[in-house]
This record gives C-alpha cells, sequence and structure tokens, in this order.
C-alpha cells in the first residue's frame, strides 16, 4: 500500500509538472472554455426580436394606420408597409422579409356586419425555417388579437362571452433562452475541454513512446491512469468553476440549486470526459485520429443530442435511446435543473446515476484498451 | 507548374487515403451524424404532457379539457387538485404545464361574462414555452369563437412558403451539409501543414522546386476535396432518404460549395501555419469551430443575435454558405441573392489562403 502511495505521489508530481510546463493544457482548460461560453452564449439565441414583417394593405387609411400600429407594438415584430404583394414577395424570396400580412379591402365591413361574418387575413410565411415560422404566425396573430380588443373597446363593444388565458411562466418568467442554452453550453464546453485535455496530450506521449516508457517503470497501469486523471480533475474542475461564474456573472442565469449537487455532477461528468478522452487516445495511438475522433465525439454531439437546444422528449423514440449514450444529456439536464429550477431529486438523481454509470463506463473501457495494446 | 501542385495533391490524397483509419474517420461519421442530428434537430412540440386542474364542474369547462386533449401538442396525463401538486409535477418535468380552470368558468360562460383560464407553463425550455402558449391561445381562442359564433373575430389563414408542412429536416438538412463537409476540410486542412512541421517534413517540402503558392494550392486541394465529398454524401442522404425537394440549380450548389470550401481550407491552412505542433492545430480548430458553426445560423437565427456577435458572424463563411443551402433546396433562390452571399466567402477565402501563402514564404526566406 505504501508503495502505492508513494508511486501515486511521485506520478502526480511528474504530471503537475508537466501541466505547468505545457501550455497547451493550460489553454485547453482556460482559454477554451472562456471562448466558448462567451461565443455560444451570445450567440445562441432563441428570442425573436423584431422579426421583419411585409404589410400589404388594401383596407383604408385608418384601419391601416392602426394595425401596422399594432403590429409595431409588438417586441417581437417590425412592420414595413409594401405596396403591393408582387412587391412583398419579391423580399420575401430574397429573405429580406419573414412573412407577408395581407389585409383586404373588405376586412373592416366583413369584421362589423352582423351574423357569422369575420374578418379575414392572410399571412404568407418564409417557413425555411420552421421554428422562426411558428413563432411569427403567433405573434401576428397576437397582434392582431390586440388590435381587435383595442378597436372593440373604441366602438365600446366588447366581444361577450369570451375567454380569457393568462399564461403564467414558471422558472423562466422572461422566457429568456439564455437561461436554458447557457447551462447547456456549459455542459458542451465540459465535455469538450475535458476530453480534449486527455486525448490530445495522452495521444502525444503515446505516439512519442513515453508511455510505453512509463509503462515499463515499477508504477502499475491503473496508478497511472488514476494520477494522469487526477492531476486533470483538477485543472478541469477549476475550469468548470469558472465557467458558473460566468454563466452566472456575465450571461445573468439565476442559480437555484446547492453548489454540493452542482459539484457532484461536474465530479462526475469530469471523470467521464476525461476517461473518454484517455480511451480515444489510447485507441487511435497517433494524434491525428485522436483529434478527429476527440472532435466528433464531443462538440456536435454535445450541441444537437443532449437537450442543449432541442427538446429530447420531441426526438424519435429510438433516437432518445441514443441520446442515452451522450452523456452530455444527463449534465443538461442536471444544470438546467439546478440554475432555474433548484434541487429536484427527482430529477437529478436518474441523472447522476447515468454520469456515474458513464464515468465507470470510460475508465473501464480505458483499462480494458490499455491492457490489450500491451499484449 | 501544374505538373508539380498535381504531384503534390496526389501525394496528400495518398496520405488521407492510404490510412484505413483515417480514411474511416473523413467517411464514417459524417454520414452517421447525418442521421443522427437531422432527426434530432427539431423545435416542434408534439404531445406536451399537460396535467388538469379543473375546479369547474360544468359541460363547458370539459368540453375545454377535450379539446386540448384532441389537440396535437397536448396530452392530458394527470388530473390534479391543488396548487401544490401542479406545482410537483412541473417540478420533476412531469408536465410540461398545467391547465388551470377556476369554479365559474362554465358559469361565466353561460351568462357571457369573459371566462378566465390559466395556463402554468414550465418555461425552462422557453422556445418550447412559447409556443405551448401559442398553441394553447389557439385552442382557447377557437372555442370562444365558435361559442360566439364567430362574431368580431379576425381569422389569420397562414401559408408557410418552400416548407409548407414546416418539417424540421428540411431545416436542417441543408445546414449539415454545410457544417458538416466545413469540419472536415477544416481538420484536415488545420493537421496538414502542422503535421509536415512536427515530424520535420516541413522543410524537405520547403528544399523541393515547389515555390510557395503551390505549396499551398497543393495543400489547399485535399481539403476542398474532402469537404466536397462530405458535401455530397451529405445531399445524397438529404435528396434520396430524407426526400428533400432541390428547387435551385445543383451546378450552382457544386460551384458554391468549392468557394466555400477555399474559405474553410483557408481558415485551417491559417491555423496550421500558426501552430509549431499537431497539439496546438487541433486546438486551434477546437477554438474556432464552434464558433463558426453556432455564429452561422445552424442551430439560432442570426437576427437574435447581439449587433457585435452578429458584426462578427459576417467573418465566418459558414453563415453565407448557409443561405445559400436552404435557399438553394427550398426556394430556388434568385441568383443575385446567391451572388450577394459568394462575395464574401470568396474574399475571406482569399485572405486566409494568401495570409497562409505569406507565412509559408516568410518561412523559406
Amino acid at each position: 500500500m505504501s508503495g502505492t502511495a508513494m508511486r501515486l505521489r511521485g506520478l502526480v508530481r511528474k504530471e503537475t509538472k508537466q501541466i505547468l510546463r505545457d501550455p497547451s493544457a493550460i489553454l485547453i482548460a482556460f482559454l477554451l472554455p472562456v471562448v466558448l461560453l462567451v461565443v455560444n452564449g451570445f450567440g445562441l439565441s432563441l428570442d425573436a426580436r423584431d422579426m421583419r414583417i411585409a404589410v400589404v394593405i388594401e383596407a383604408p387609411e385608418e384601419t391601416a394606420r392602426g394595425l401596422l400600429q399594432a403590429i409595431d407594438a409588438s417586441p417581437y415584430l417590425a412592420a414595413q408597409p409594401a405596396p403591393d404583394f408582387p412587391a412583398a414577395e419579391a423580399a420575401l424570396t430574397a429573405g429580406r422579409v419573414r412573412g407577408i400580412l395581407t389585409v383586404r379591402e373588405d376586412f373592416v365591413p366583413r369584421l362589423r356586419r352582423d351574423g357569422a361574418a369575420r374578418g379575414q387575413a392572410a399571412l404568407a410565411v418564409n417557413a425555411t425555417d420552421p421554428n422562426s415560422a411558428r413563432l411569427l404566425e403567433g405573434y401576428v396573430s397576437g397582434a392582431l388579437s390586440a388590435w381587435l380588443v383595442g378597436e372593440a373597446r373604441e366602438r365600446r363593444r366588447l366581444p361577450s362571452g369570451g375567454i380569457e388565458l393568462a399564461v403564467r411562466d414558471w422558472f423562466n418568467p422572461e422566457l429568456r433562452s439564455t437561461a436554458f442554452i447557457v447551462p447547456g453550453v456549459i455542459a458542451m464546453v465540459m465535455t469538450m475541454t475535458g476530453t480534449l485535455l486527455t486525448a490530445l496530450i495522452v495521444a502525444r506521449e503515446w505516439e512519442r513512446g513515453t508511455m510505453e516508457a512509463m509503462l515499463a517503470s515499477p508504477a502499475h497501469m491503473a496508478e497511472l491512469i488514476a494520477a494522469k486523471l487526477a492531476c486533470y480533475f483538477v485543472l478541469g474542475m477549476l475550469s468548470m468553476a469558472m465557467a458558473m461564474a460566468l454563466a452566472v456573472t456575465v450571461f445573468d442565469v439565476p442559480f437555484r440549486g446547492s453548489l454540493g449537487a452542482l459539484g457532484a455532477a461536474a465530479a462526475l461528468f469530469l471523470v467521464f470526459a476525461l476517461g473518454l478522452g484517455l480511451f480515444i487516445s489510447t485507441l487511435a495511438r497517433n494524434q491525428f485520429v485522436a483529434s478527429q475522433l476527440a472532435f466528433l465525439t464531443t462538440m456536435m454531439p454535445a450541441m444537437m443530442l443532449s437537450g442543449m437546444l432541442f427538446d429530447i422528449a420531441a426526438m424519435p423514440r429510438w433516437l432518445q435511446l441514443v441520446t442515452f449514450l451522450a452523456p452530455a444529456r444527463y449534465l443538461v439536464s442536471i444544470l438546467q435543473t439546478l440554475f432555474l429550477a433548484g434541487d429536484i431529486w427527482p430529477v437529478l438523481l436518474p441523472n447522476l446515476a447515468g454520469l456515474g454509470a458513464a464515468a465507470l463506463a470510460a475508465i473501464g473501457l480505458t483499462l480494458l484498451v490499455t491492457r490489450r495494446r500491451l499484449d | 507548374m501544374l505538373r508539380r501542385v498535381l504531384a503534390l495533391v496526389r501525394k496528400e490524397l495518398a496520405g488521407l487515403w492510404k490510412d484505413p483509419k483515417t480514411r474511416m474517420v473523413l467517411l464514417i461519421p459524417p454520414l452517421i451524424q447525418v442521421f443522427l442530428f437531422a432527426y434530432a434537430a427539431t423545435y416542434d412540440v408534439v404531445h406536451a404532457p399537460l396535467a388538469i386542474w379543473n375546479e369547474d364542474a360544468g359541460a363547458e369547462s370539459a368540453e375545454l379539457v377535450r379539446r386540448f386533449d384532441f389537440s396535437p401538442a397536448f396530452r392530458v396525463i394527470a388530473a390534479v387538485q391543488s396548487p401544490g401538486q401542479a406545482r410537483a409535477l412541473l417540478d420533476a418535468k412531469t408536465a410540461a404545464a398545467v391547465l388551470h380552470l377556476p369554479q365559474d368558468f362554465s358559469a361565466d360562460l353561460l351568462a357571457h361574462r369573459t371566462a378566465q383560464v390559466q395556463l402554468l407553463v414550465d418555461a425552462r425550455r422557453s422556445n418550447t414555452a412559447l409556443m405551448l402558449q401559442g398553441y394553447a391561445a389557439t385552442i382557447v381562442a377557437t372555442y370562444a369563437a365558435e361559442r360566439s359564433g364567430g362574431r368580431g373575430q379576425v381569422t389569420l389563414q397562414t401559408r408557410d412558403w418552400f416548407n409548407p408542412t414546416l418539417e424540421s429536416t428540411w431545416f436542417i438538412l441543408p445546414g449539415l451539409v454545410c457544417v458538416l463537409s466545413f469540419m472536415m476540410a477544416l481538420l484536415v486542412a488545420a493537421l496538414s501543414l502542422a503535421r509536415e512541421r512536427e515530424l520535420g517534413t516541413f522543410e524537405q517540402l520547403l528544399v523541393t522546386p515547389l515555390r510557395p503558392i503551390e505549396i499551398m494550392i497543393g495543400k489547399a486541394i485535399p481539403g476542398v476535396v474532402v469537404g466536397m465529398v462530405d458535401a455530397t454524401l451529405v445531399t445524397a442522404a438529404a435528396l434520396l432518404w430524407f426526400r428533400l425537394p432541390f428547387r435551385g440549380d445543383p451546378l450552382l450548389l457544386g460551384l458554391m460549395l468549392v468557394l466555400y470550401g477555399l474559405g474553410g481550407v483557408g481558415i485551417g491552412l491559417v491555423l496550421s501555419c500558426l501552430a509549431k505542433t499537431q497539439q496546438q492545430a487541433m486546438l486551434g480548430v477546437f477554438v474556432v469551430a464552434a464558433p463558426l458553426i453556432v455564429l452561422s445560423g445552424f442551430a439560432a437565427p442570426i437576427e437574435n443575435m447581439p449587433k457585435l456577435v452578429e458584426l462578427l458572424s459576417r467573418a465566418d463563411p459558414v453563415r453565407y454558405m448557409l443561405v445559400i443551402a436552404r435557399g438553394l433546396f427550398l426556394q430556388d433562390l434568385p441568383v443575385a441573392v446567391v451572388l450577394a452571399q459568394a462575395w464574401p466567402m470568396a474574399l475571406i477565402a482569399l485572405i486566409t489562403l494568401g495570409g497562409a501563402t505569406v507565412t509559408v514564404r516568410r518561412a523559406v526566406g
């Protein structure tokens, strides 16, 4: 036992010196997260503001003015009056406006006529981006309703027997997408940082043969891996803490959970990510393939399959099962809950278990592959 | 000159193709990613779990609940009796929303007073929350309009152009054509010079009769080729498997992809020139790739970005290619609009490739 402890201490000292001497480890741990967090945090926003729509109004001027005002009053819309439909259509095709609202001449007469008549307006949407298209439809329909209510009030004829829908948005009352995207970005950044720390650096050791040299020393393989993990673990945790601080200060995301739960999740996740990096570098043997594998297994899966942007519940069933293999999903779920809701254990516990399993799998696979390489 | 460049290109491509591991890494992952990501990238909301908190015993509230349950957006999963129960379901994400109908809902409706309903939404995922609000508002408004016989109501008829059924795969696949091919081109280019430098073969390259510009062309072409091959694979998957339309000119898309590939390769070669080792080059790729993809509008619209970030995105070739690819797949984008996107890409390619060449020339001098 004392032999193990002594060897471990020596190995840790060696790794620490190596990290301090090599600028890439520091760059990966501190520069990469800052750049990624800042750019992605500001760049990924689903909050539409001032979506431009062309408005073609054939109705009389008074109505037209009222409608334009109602549309401009919406923070989500910016109206651009268009002379006729062909002009508006050209703007839509070229991507200068997102939609065209057409209001016909008989809009108001039909609206005011008694009986079952109703006013009609038409909206053409550039649906190349279906999400924005859906949001736009909602906003335009909201603006029309607002106009209608104002109109009715002016004419002292409130529609009778209506239903008023009051919406309360929990956890994120201002509906800022940043509040759920930034915790997700942290998960993405940590996946990349953690995996890269070990993947790139250890791949170089394999390529240069220093790994074999170390394995020939009295140190056991498990000790070697433990020492490497321990050092990069400290570095990774520091980097994680920095990312959290940035999220709360720069992006103004509330943090409602406990630091203990956060620490546990971060630690488990880091062991997984570092383990994955070790696994990749051992498997690949050379830096070119290792870096490509690290690139492919971290960035895009962490962005697309983790629930950071796209709701996993909306994916096809088979793909939902696949996402269980992307451990970023557990971290995203935990972080979104800790930041916005608090320590909700029914959400946290299964995800922590998932992270634990992923960490064990990554370390286990690495040990297995390393042993096979040496035979 | 042509012969020398061709020889270098052949050598580079052979280097990529010879090693089975490298070959696999260049072809298989893009294909796997297309299928995973095309199905993953959806902002759709279907069958969101809805809990009902109904304090009203009338037929009218039951009818409204029935309408929610029958709509494609919601499915009713539970009935709750108290705000505490509602809160617990929302907390644990068991329910995405809770519909609350107060005691006098039916009575109000029957008496022609304005009835109140309340929707509590889990807004952690703000986009989903917005969608759910929109669907709920439509259901409620339709019901109210039917009860009042439609008087004094406005109907909005929406037509969705270019993607009438709002398929999210139609949106994401042209994006994947750009992103996946870009990453591969960038990666190949970034590691090429750095590897030569690390292995010491860069000096050997410099003492050959090849001039710096020839070295650059020779190093750039393989990256463009890899990018084009991957773009073709993804396009084939999009057209054959996902049945996307292609309404523009395929030749125009091909030409633009070459221009775009040159830009991606240019960025890669600049990184490669700045790096002394493969590891540093790789680190550079990681630092630039994610921002280039995020800022391009691939996942979230550019219009939503803060002004400063939007300005930054103008240096991003992916941004321009995305407009072209989406436009040519879905809507036969006018050539003038394509060209307006083409010149910034050409400028990016020119600057980056020129910069890399100058660096190599300096290494010779």
